[in-house]
């Protein structure tokens, strides 16, 4: 590993804020999307989802949609191709009549038209044995567990010291619940698959954030080898986690492709996609903070009780960045998840870290206020020299200096701690800060670089651009290891015909592709160092993958952090929160493209911001479905509600990543907004909300 | 099999759209939106399908000259209009004002919401110079006369087309540029600086 990776020949590719390669494709409106692709003979699937919350599918009456014109065929578990069984059993759709939650999705129609397949949708008739069904979380629920994992792999229960009799001496303390809906990750481009069978061969070009996984998925239930599935990614509207893994829309249409004969298009209605393509599983996080009158902690409690699907277990990792921020002695962070008749969650940006810093850092708070403390000093004074769960050394932390630097360039101070004491005509006005954190994740992954005759470059990896800029930042990464210009570096990405890499997910795609990117174009650059007269005509090509490297555990702690502060005002006659202005300070490794990077961190926070003022869905008791399942309910945040976010960054160099430096950066600007939000109105109002989002009717009872 | 794509005699109407300047002889079943129209009958994938309900924007293009959610438009009742997709916007290789603006700010990420808010841009621009008032245009403002075109108003305005990105900050910020660089003029004001920007 090389600490200072320098940043090629000027004008100095690595760290450039060059223009995003596919942007004019973009501009123009000529990027190609899953669904936009519609080879010849292409047939059109519309999906029926189950309507009741759990039973059985007992018959399926596909006469009268058979009889409408233009329609070839309906799916249904008594026709469908057989899969094999897949590690992911979301996947196994069509294949037995159990129906776990409304809207798993019970037959597929297929037609020569997308009017046709939607009017054969409609038509079919699904009759259910229904069962009783429960889809409400509670903290008291009797069939929560202990898991033995959460989600990234991390243990449930930790505890160090005595928190209980640390808790129990302190004395300031506070107890406080915190809740998070469930939430949708709703990327602009719904879920969608384009397949056909060529010769035994199966082409999907999906909307995934990683095909090498989706090929893998499809190869193993379609029972083939991965050399038959080719699986492309090549641009993708965005995902936010929720096209992480392989989902439905891939198998489906692969599957209504084999039993039609024909290629077949499958884009999921935007209604159903909460059903069926994953959602933030909501959180009751109950806080314990115990410090002493100087405001260092000594106990620390996070208790997170979840929810899962009856399909599959996935656990949101709520509690775990308490075992990373602060000096905590004594700590205890737990998990517990009930399996209800509920749509399958799985990720959704900065899964575990987003709804746990919103309780964490509201809780920080909230001891602000008791301490009469700074907010930002408070923060300081935790400070710990090494993570408190591992006592590893972090390989770098500039949490303070994110603190610091944010505060300045808000105007922080001075700062009158009153709540509820700035107006300015009906208008309440109030501040708030929250930390941020992200782990550095890292997975192998394999590139190719190739140099060709004429002098130019070609780079190949399995890397995927969902709207991050990755395909321009690799560019910069090879060219800074080539040390040629970036136009001389051509990128090959977004399919799995390519070398294998990392999805898109987790910040790690830069971190694990970059590493892989380098690795090739260094032993490039020797070959073609120690290569004497003309290249060949068909140039040199090597490749290298990171196995050996990843494979290794760091012994450091690695992860991002930051700061955020936010203004806002709250209208006491309508009781709406609006902000005024974030800004979000981060520590981040190295800035790889600071024109993209920028938007990242922007877009993360945008959507922390939705999170604490409008995002939100909820289960009906009665129906057992998500109550808002168009962007007509289930708010995201517009043009109008995003006055003023500025993000930053430290020049931060931290030899214990990887080539580049970098830590990933997709995901912590999520992190810490809505606590920010969230702290701010009770600084604007002087009531502590803990419910996300903070809509008008529950702002309105206190003012 | 060979797929027809067509519906019953009594489902369909032939008939000629004018989609960029160009007539197009279609014959579509009724059912058919002008969305889907373009995407799966003309091979017009920039404007996107985002939820097929009017709720995003993404399917966002111009209808004789105004904007509007071609997701909600049935194609057989668009004949007499001309009709302009973002794929009509450039001069050959000369990309409209807004389409470089959208590049030179970073205003998009994924890409998919961007053909819809550049659509929707040229013909906000258009309202506002036809002096369509906004909800945020003073009550006093004179109904002649182009809006002023503040950064709220822009907000404002902007707020039918859906970013799950979050480029808001840097499609105002696009959008500012080209206002000032007058209707046909191209961006004024480049990049700032990296890292610094405001919005």
């Amino acid at each position: 590993m090389n600490p200072h990776f320098p940043p090629g020949p000027p004008p100095y590719p690595l760290g450039a804020p060059l223009v995003r390669r596919e942007g004019r494709e973009k501009v123009t409106g000529t990027a190609r999307y899953a669904a936009e692709h519609t080879p010849p003979a292409c047939a059109y699937a519309w999906p029926v989802p189950a309507t009741v919350a759990r039973g059985r599918v007992t018959a399926v009456d596909t006469a009268a949609a058979l009889t409408l014109p233009g329609v070839c065929a309906v799916l249904t578990h008594e026709n469908a191709p057989r899969l094999a069984t897949a590690d992911d059993p979301t996947l196994l759709v069509l294949q037995e009549d159990r129906v776990p939650h409304r809207g798993w999705y019970v037959a597929l129609a297929v037609a020569d038209s997308l009017e046709a397949a939607r009017a054969a949708a409609d038509a079919v008739r699904v009759s259910y044995a229904t069962e009783e069904h429960d889809v409400e979380l509670t903290t008291g629920h009797p069939r929560l567990y202990e898991p033995e994992t959460v989600n990234g792999g991390y243990p449930a229960t930790r505890e160090r010291g005595d928190f209980d009799g640390a808790f129990a001496d302190a004395p300031v303390t506070v107890d406080a619940l915190y809740t998070v809906p469930p939430l949708h990750n709703h990327p602009m481009e719904p879920h969608a698959a384009t397949a056909w069978w060529s010769d035994g061969h199966l082409t999907v070009h999906d909307a995934s954030q990683g095909s090498t996984k989706v090929c893998e998925d499809l190869a193993a239930l379609f029972k083939l080898e991965k050399s038959d599935v080719t699986v492309v990614s090549e641009h993708v509207g965005g995902g936010f986690g929720s096209k992480g893994t392989t989902r439905p829309q891939a198998v489906l249409a692969a599957m209504a492709a084999r039993h039609t004969g024909r290629p077949v298009k499958l884009s999921l209605p935007r209604r159903e996609m909460p059903a069926v393509v994953g959602h933030r599983a909501p959180t009751l996080q109950r806080v314990r903070l115990g410090a002493g009158r100087d405001g260092v902690l000594t106990a620390l409690a996070h208790e997170s009780v979840t929810h899962t699907s009856t399909v599959t277990e996935f656990v949101e990792q709520a509690a775990v960045p308490g075992r990373v921020m602060y000096t905590s002695p004594n700590s205890r962070t737990t998990h517990r998840v009930v399996p209800l008749d509920v749509p399958t969650p799985s990720w959704m940006r900065a899964p575990g870290e987003a709804p746990g810093m919103y309780a964490l850092e509201s809780a920080l708070d909230e001891l602000a206020v008791a301490l009469d403390l700074d907010p930002v000093e408070l923060r300081m004074r935790n400070e710990p020299d090494t993570e408190p769960d591992s006592d590893r050394a972090f390989s770098s932390r500039h949490l303070v200096g994110c603190l610091r630097e944010g505060a300045e360039r808000f105007g922080w101070q001075p700062r009158d701690p009153r709540p509820g004491v700035r107006r300015e005509g009906r208008l309440l006005l109030g501040t708030g800060v929250a930390s941020a954190t992200y782990p550095v994740l890292i997975a192998a992954s394999a590139a190719e670089a190739h140099a060709t005759a004429d002098g130019g470059f070609r780079i190949r990896i399995n890397a995927t651009d969902i709207g991050t800029g990755a395909r321009t930042a690799l560019a910069q990464v090879a060219a800074a290891a080539l040390g040629v210009p970036e136009e001389r570096v051509g990128m090959e990405i977004g399919s799995s015909d390519l070398p294998p890499a990392m999805l898109a997910g987790g910040s790690a795609g830069m971190g694990s592709w970059g590493w892989a990117v380098h690795k090739a174009c260094t032993a490039l650059r020797a070959r073609l160092r120690d290569h004497v007269g003309p290249l060949p005509a068909d140039g040199f090509t090597v490749t290298a993958d990171t196995r050996q490297e990843t494979s290794e555990r760091s012994p450091y702690s690695r992860h991002s952090f930051g700061a955020t502060f936010a203004e806002v005002q709250v209208d006491t006659v309508t009781g709406e929160v609006r902000v005024r202005r974030l800004t979000g300070v981060y520590a981040a490794g190295r800035i790889l493209n600071p024109r993209t990077a920028r938007s990242q961190f922007t877009g993360g926070m945008t959507m922390g911001l939705g999170m604490a003022l409008m995002e939100g869905s909820s289960l009906d008791p009665a129906f057992g479905d998500f109550a808002e399942r168009d962007l007509a309910s289930y708010h995201v945040p517009a043009c109008a509600d995003v006055p003023w976010i500025e993000a930053h960054w430290l020049d931060e160099d931290d030899p214990h990543l990887n080539p580049m430096g970098s830590k990933g950066i997709g995901e912590i600007g999520i992190v810490g907004t809505a606590a920010a939000i969230g702290n701010a109105v009770w600084h604007a109002t002087g009531a502590r909300l803990r419910d996300l989002p903070l809509t008008p009717d529950k702002v309105l009872p206190y003012l | 099999m060979e797929p027809t794509n067509q519906p019953a005699a009594e489902q369909r109407s032939a008939l000629v759209l004018h989609i960029n300047g160009t007539p197009q002889r279609l014959t579509l079943d009724h059912r058919t939106t002008l969305l889907d129209v373009l995407r799966e009958h003309l091979g017009l994938i920039g404007a996107k399908k985002g939820c097929d309900h009017g709720q995003c924007g993404a399917c966002t293009v111009l209808v004789d000259g105004r904007r509007a959610n071609s997701c909600l438009l049935l194609a057989v009742a668009q004949e007499e209009r001309q009709i302009t997709t973002v794929e009509g916007l450039a001069e050959g290789e000369r990309l409209h004002p807004l389409q470089e603006a959208f590049l030179e700010r970073d205003a998009l990420q994924c890409g998919y919401c961007t053909p819809g808010q550049i659509c929707s841009a040229v013909g906000m621009l258009r309202e506002v110079a036809d002096g369509f008032p906004s909800h945020v245009t003073p009550a006093t403002a004179d109904p002649t006369v182009p809006v002023e075109l503040s950064t709220d108003e822009i907000r404002e305005r902007m707020s039918g087309n859906l970013c799950r990105c979050g480029a808001y900050p840097r499609i105002v910020e696009a959008v500012e540029d080209v206002a000032a660089a007058g209707a046909d003029g191209h961006p004024a004001g480049a990049a700032g600086r990296p890292g610094q920007g405001v919005a």
